[in-house]
């Protein structure tokens, strides 16, 4: 390993305090509040339109709150340089756009951006740190391959390689698997747990499917008409009641056989045993 | 977005991070970076030679010796047909060079901003604001001084951009390409009607508009060129150092804001190049179509999609294509001239069907 690598341990904790944002005179988020503690991996969940990715856009400061502030340890994140904000804490957002015909290293390497100076040239740095992205998302055969040639898998692995060349301590991602089948939304889900164990990065994740979520994350956060409803270990937040007023489902909770954790048994109207 | 379905069979083996992983093979970022050095030094011997074809073909021809003769004696007073001819040619292969490299890299700009495969002064409205401000400048206000053009057609050109931003961004979605596109066609048919209107009922200055309509370098003179060097300057450092930007925001806003960039102002900065040189460039050119559209879209096909190499390119790119357009308009109507204008739009014009044809043009 080289030692343009931090190894260490992400010490950077996230807060938001009485977050209120919308778009124009609509409210999304009224009043919310957050804690994300460094080391963790977390997903937020909640209904369509709840406001789950404006909510990761705020904490990223792609959205000025109305109200409440974002802090970084401590500091609020909308006072931040741009670029030192980069260093510390990725996006990776819900539809980004490949360029057309860019081959994979070199959108991984643009992941380097808040690292460079205008006119400096690429260091060595950036070489270490693109070919670590590759290697831990297993793309590095794919490295001269033009991205609109990958499949959805493979792409949004690339993707993840990009954000993981910017080196930072806290990695949010809007719906790092919607559109992949199941075994690549493992895959990905695999490539997020091994990060956080490994380097320490702290994780924050939109995902839709309850039962992933309840397995991959140390902290849960449910969202509702614009507030957390409910944050906590799966265990504690994933309960019928929960699951009835977030999302408006009956369901049933048992044991997950896999990981021991909370299962989400959705209860519709037809194919229900009787008794 | 369509998934294929290669997927499992290239998927490779999972592998754990800070594990001893086999090191990827040198990136191959090396080799494309000498790719393209040596594609872009190609590119300016092309510059060079045809710099030396400008200066040496004209409609009056003259010979090798009295070329060399005349070149010779540069700064001494003028003597003789086949001099003046000769010394003619040095300002206006220069304003083809400016122009040409002008345009080029507003077009591979306005690309950039807009992330519009389309978008290009022409499609944008922004060359015909700037032709209506500089229409409006002379038959209005008598403004047929050269600064004065220039002044007006950055005006123009700058309250178009922003019109036409404007437009496009009401709405929901923002300003798509789409919706850029149709408010760039939009203000083009107004301003051509109005620039109509306006020159029309004027006998006395519509031969003097229609010329500079159309679109040329012959009439170049140095004065000119001076005056609008700085602007030209001043737009080519601003879109140059908007490379890495516009790099970033080829990846959507929302990324690009994730890796540090400021999105409004990185695009504001660069749309106002891109404004400057277009503007510049059709205050002493006219509006010359299809430069800004093709070039950036053939140095695509060689620079790839990092706008550092395709800025550089489409400015040696459409520095050539200029230049090579004014000679050939001196060459095939001999003993007469065709203006410029009319030549990039007979060779852009099919040159960026085919584009169209070949390549699927995305986002559109
Ligand atoms: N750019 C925008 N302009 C206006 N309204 C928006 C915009 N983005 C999202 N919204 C609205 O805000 C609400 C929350 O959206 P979002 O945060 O994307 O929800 P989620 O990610 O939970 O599905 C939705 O009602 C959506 O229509
Ligand atoms: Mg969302």
């Amino acid at each position: 390993m080289t030692t343009h690598l931090n190894l260490t341990a992400s010490t950077h904790e996230l807060r938001a305090e009485g977050l209120a944002v919308g778009y124009g005179e609509r409210h999304v988020l009224s009043g919310l509040d957050l804690e994300i503690e460094p080391g963790t991996v977390t997903s937020i969940v909640g209904a369509n339109a709840s406001g789950k990715s404006t909510l990761l856009r705020t904490l990223s400061r792609l959205l000025s709150p109305a109200g409440g502030q974002v802090l970084l340890d401590g500091r609020s994140v909308h006072s931040m340089p741009s670029k030192e904000l980069a260093r510390v804490l990725g996006l990776l957002p819900q539809s980004p756009v490949s360029p057309d015909g860019i081959t994979v290293a070199d959108l991984v390497g643009r992941g380097r951006h808040p690292h460079q100076r205008m006119f400096r040239a690429w260091s060595a740095a950036d070489d270490a740190a693109v070919a670590h992205a590759l290697d831990a998302t297993a793309t590095a055969d794919l490295a001269d391959r033009p991205v609109d040639e990958l499949s959805g898998g493979q792409r949004q692995r690339v993707w993840i390689a990009m954000v993981l060349a910017q080196q930072t301590d806290l990695l949010l991602l809007d719906e790092p698997t919607t559109f992949l089948d199941v075994s690549h939304q493992i895959e990905v889900l695999d490539l997020l747990a091994d990060l956080n164990r490994d380097r320490g990065t702290t994780i924050v994740m939109v995902l839709h499917d309850l039962n992933l979520a309840a397995r991959y994350s140390d902290r849960l956060v449910a969202l509702e008409g614009g507030r957390v409803y409910a944050a906590g270990p799966a265990s504690a937040v994933l309960t019928e009641q929960c699951v009835q007023d977030v999302f408006g489902l009956r369901s049933r909770i048992i044991d997950d056989p896999v990981s021991g954790g909370p299962l989400v048994v959705p209860v519709g109207r037809h194919h229900v045993a009787a008794g | 977005m369509t998934l294929t379905a290669t997927s499992t069979a290239t998927r490779p083996s999972r592998r754990r991070p800070g594990t001893d992983a086999p090191r990827s093979p040198a990136l191959p970022t090396r080799t494309a970076w000498r790719r393209r050095l040596a594609w872009l030094g190609a590119g300016l011997v092309v510059l060079v030679l045809l710099c030396a074809a400008s200066v040496a073909i004209g409609s009056r021809t003259v010979d090798m010796p009295a070329i060399v003769e005349a070149l010779g004696s540069l700064g001494e007073p003028v003597e003789g047909l086949d001099q003046a001819a000769v010394v003619k040619r040095i300002p206006r292969t220069v304003l083809a060079l400016v122009v040409g490299a002008a345009l080029g890299v507003a077009g591979a700009v306005m690309q950039g901003v807009t992330r519009n495969p389309l978008a290009d002064p022409g499609i944008l409205g922004i060359n015909m604001g700037a032709s209506l401000a500089v229409v409006v400048g002379m038959a209005w206000f008598g403004m047929f001084a050269a600064h004065h053009m220039i002044w007006m057609a950055i005006l123009g050109a700058a309250l178009t951009a922003v019109l036409v931003y404007a437009i496009a961004s009401a709405g929901r979605s923002g300003a798509s390409p789409l919706k850029l596109a149709l408010a760039g066609a939009a203000l083009t048919a107004v301003a051509t009607s109005f620039i109509t209107a306006v020159a029309m009922p004027r006998g006395d200055i519509s031969a003097n508009i229609r010329s500079w309509q159309i679109g040329g370098v012959g009439g170049a003179a140095w004065d000119a060129i001076g005056l609008v060097a700085p602007f030209l300057a001043v737009g080519m450092l601003l879109a140059l150092a908007s490379a890495r930007s516009l790099n970033s925001l080829a990846l959507g806003d929302d990324l690009a804001a994730g890796l540090g960039e400021r999105v409004m102002l990185a695009r504001g900065l660069a749309a106002l190049s891109s404004v400057l040189l277009a503007g510049a460039a059709t205050a002493v050119a006219g509006p010359i179509g299809f430069v800004g559209l093709v070039v950036p879209h053939a140095c695509r096909l060689l620079a790839g999609p990092d706008h550092r190499w395709l800025l550089s390119y489409s400015a040696v790119a459409g520095a050539g294509l200029l230049l090579a357009s004014d000679v050939l308009g001196r060459i095939i109507a001999r003993p007469s001239e065709i203006d410029v204008g009319i030549l990039t739009a007979l060779i852009g014009a099919p040159f960026f069907i085919h584009i169209v044809r070949q390549r699927k043009v995305r986002e559109l």
